[in-house]
């Protein structure tokens, strides 16, 4: 990293506020977390005394498990809060325990929710680091991150890489943080999927809006496929997974289009046979296990860097 | 400066004793002297003196007899007092939001002279009890109140309401404002008998298996992870309107339109001579989706802020005559309402405090001349409703506003009348505004004190 480059950033909301030297930082800074990982004693004194909170208003095993992984390795104390969706559908909820945390003087408070923006509006009622872990249909900044870090690491850039994204564009905050951040560094991000979830204007986050399946996945460095919802507050979306499968499902003749040596990559959990066909899944290609691996890295790196900012207190 | 004379001119006039309605009384007569006269109903524009008496506007050039106040308008604009025919003043029900008092305050604060209220109160205004009731507690308010009535019972889109009743006890118009009458059947029986009473029909055009969502979609929806609502769910709806007056021959009035292809669906219609009349509302015309980005929910309200495209839509709307008024659809909601994530927000924002220093932004702008926008805000809505106002013909109840068209001011929250503050102008500096509002020669507003 250039000297004289600070990270500026004391909350992670999404890919969008982030710049390319943030992005690189953030990456690099991972890359040399992942070293400890690989140790025997998988754990630095680092983040020793620091209070982080999971708060998590959405199911999630996986993203949660890393965020915790990521907080234990750097010896902070973690603590889980999950809130059910149903009970969060009053937003007095989300200010109630917010304020409840506040008072516990947590560092770092990690969030999931089902609205978007919630992160957002919990940097004005708390004075602790805001570390979105997904809201609604926004934005999974880890996981964007985590993507680039995974292609960056099989392909030594992104600069000039034709990313494909394959499905629910218009559901997935993956989707959004992965064209956003992608777009950033250099790549060409293309998009395929049902025109029943491919959002209005998608065009002006970056991506190019592919009308087959073989022109988004053509020539392809990176083929990601998202996972498949079939209905969503009663809108009918899709008339099957079957016809999903058939018609939109990357299987080993999608994935023969692209590069020889292209990656293929799902954020999880992945519905086997739908959106990705089991062959592909686990073919030599997948990267899909580099992910996992590379999200506790990338967590730590946002961990370690928006602690580094906290405002100096005593 | 205007202050100062006029404090000097009564002074003279009255002597120490007079007393402005501020301090409990009202003076019986007023001669408001060196205004520019705005009265498009009587295709008048001059600088002229205005004389009031018992309530009234009388001949100036008659001998006014007894105490007389004098209030200088050199510099101002004098004109019919505004109108605002879409508003939600939450009394009976919630309180806590405005009430009917302080919302006409906020009215007055405005320059208007009457507000015309929706029915989404609780209980709705769906039966004349809650009609008396509304005008028995707007008794003595800052504005006259309108009361606009459901189209059907409970605003539930079953059966119609009793409309000869509700015009009998002093509704205005009616409208299930807040929800679309789903069933056009009931809609097209709406409008037939509706105008068997003289009462105007409002539409909130919405289409509601399109409108799932929280704020425009297109490319800031998509930016913000919100769900979208599409243009079209109001459009769509606004041609259903159109199709039932155009067959039906009966009236209608669409509220809030806020897009471009309503406001062209309007123009069209109006050509072929289809008895429908429009609003706008000032922040349709001011904002675009863009204010929700932060999530904003001060920038939410239904139908949502459009694109620029629409905007401008609607501009061209403003100045073509295609919209017959501009209206707030001023919407109080509480902290508890807006301090809340975007999608759990309510929708609405408050307006009486703005409307007209945005709408005399347009004056300035060129988009419309003063005559145009004195109709759209004052002699217009008073057409559509039928109300024996809108005008300063003589022998007309003395509904008046006095304008600083230069004056400026900064709407920060401790300045909001309102009892809520729920405004995406707060922080703005805005030109133009209500220096004095008199409602039947009562003053309700008085900044020249
Ligand atoms: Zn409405």
């Amino acid at each position: 990293m250039t000297t004289g480059y600070f990270f500026p950033h004391r909350h992670i909301l999404g890919i969008d506020h982030l710049s390319v030297d943030d992005i690189h930082h953030i990456l690099s800074t991972a890359e040399s977390f992942k070293e400890i990982s690989s140790r025997p004693i998988k754990k630095v004194p680092t983040l020793r005394g620091n209070t982080i909170i999971n708060l998590f208003f959405e199911p999630s095993t996986r993203t949660r498990l890393s965020f915790e992984v990521a907080a234990k390795r750097m010896s902070a104390d973690t603590f889980n809060i999950s809130a059910s969706t149903s009970s969060a559908t009053k937003g007095e909820t989300l200010i109630d325990t917010a304020r409840n945390i506040a008072a516990m003087n947590p560092d770092t408070i990690i969030i999931r929710h089902s609205f978007s923006g919630a992160p957002h509006m919990l940097t004005r009622y708390v004075d602790a680091a805001i570390i979105n872990a997904g809201d609604g249909m926004h934005e999974h900044p880890s996981q964007g991150l985590l993507d680039m870090l995974t292609v960056l690491e099989h392909k030594g850039r992104l600069d000039g890489l034709k990313i494909a994204i394959i499905g629910d564009i218009l559901h997935s905050r993956v989707a959004h943080s992965d064209i956003l951040g992608f777009t950033k560094m250099g790549s060409d991000v293309f998009v395929y999927g049902p025109s029943t979830l491919i959002p209005r204007a998608l065009d002006r986050l970056g991506a190019r809006v592919c009308s087959t399946l073989a022109e988004a996945v053509a020539d392809a460095d990176v083929v990601m496929t998202l996972r498949i919802q079939k209905e969503r507050q009663n809108d009918p979306l899709l008339p099957s997974f079957r016809e999903y499968a058939r018609r939109f499902g990357v299987t080993r003749d999608v994935v023969a289009l692209a590069k020889d040596d292209a990656l293929v990559m799902h954020p999880g959990p992945i519905n086997r046979g739908i959106e990705l066909m089991p062959d592909v899944a686990d073919s030599g290609r997948s990267v899909i296990l580099d992910q996992v691996t590379n999200g506790v890295a990338v967590r730590m790196a946002l961990l370690y860097l928006v602690m580094g900012n906290a405002p100096v207190t005593g | 400066m205007l202050v100062e004379k006029t404090k000097k001119d009564e002074d003279e006039v009255l002597g120490k004793d007079y007393i402005f309605s501020k301090r409990g009384v009202m003076s019986s007569s007023y001669l408001i002297k060196n205004g520019r006269v705005i009265d498009p109903k009587n295709s008048r524009d001059e600088v002229a003196d205005l004389a009031i008496r018992d309530g009234r506007l009388v001949n100036a050039e008659d001998e006014v007899s007894g105490s007389v106040v004098e209030i200088d308008a050199a510099g101002c604009w004098v004109v019919p007092g505004l109108i605002d025919m879409h508003v939600h003043l939450r009394e009976p029900g919630e309180e806590y939001k405005e009430d009917i008092i302080s919302g006409c305050r906020a009215a007055a604060a405005g320059g208007f002279t009457g507000v015309a209220c929706m029915p989404n109160t609780r209980p709705v205004n769906d039966n004349r009890s809650v009609t008396a009731l509304i005008l028995e507690l707007a008794a003595g308010a800052s504005a006259r109140v309108y009361p606009v009535a459901a189209i059907s019972k409970a605003s539930k889109g079953e059966s119609l309401a009793e409309f000869g009743d509700l015009r009998e006890a002093g509704a205005v118009a009616v409208s299930d404002d807040g929800l679309p009458v789903r069933d056009s059947r009931l809609m097209r029986r709406a409008l037939e008998y509706a105008a068997d009473f003289g009462l105007a029909v409002i539409s909130h055009s919405e289409e509601p298996s399109l409108s799932h969502g929280s704020m425009n979609e297109g490319a800031v929806s998509t930016r913000l992870g919100l769900q979208g609502i599409p243009t079209v769910a109001e459009s769509i709806m606004v041609y259903r309107e159109i199709a039932l007056a155009e067959y039906t021959g009966k009236p209608v009035h669409i509220a809030h339109v806020s897009t471009a292809m309503s406001t062209e669906l309007i123009r069209s219609a109006k050509k072929r001579g289809v008895p429908v009349t429009a609003e706008t509302t000032p922040h349709y015309f001011t904002l675009t989706e863009e204010a929700v980005e932060g999530y904003n929910t001060n920038a939410k309200m239904n139908p949502p802020l459009r694109s620029e495209e629409d905007r401008q839509a609607v501009l061209q709307g403003l100045a073509d005559g295609t919209f017959d008024a501009i209206a707030t659809d001023h919407a109080p909601h509480s902290i508890l309402e807006k301090e809340v994530e975007f999608d759990a927000a309510a929708n609405g924002i408050i307006g009486l405090e703005t409307s007209l220093s945005l709408g005399l932004a347009l004056v300035r702008e060129g988009v419309i001349d003063e005559k145009r926008l004195i109709e759209l805000m004052s002699l217009n809505p008073a057409t559509v409703l039928g109300l024996e106002a809108g005008t300063l013909s003589e022998g007309a109840p003395a509904d008046i506003t006095i304008i600083d068209p230069r004056a400026e001011f900064h709407y920060t929250e401790d300045k909001v009348v309102s009892k809520s503050k729920n405004s995406p102008f707060l922080g703005w500096k805005l030109q133009g505004r209500a220096v004095l509002t008199m409602v039947g020669g009562r003053i309700t507003h008085n900044l020249f004190d």
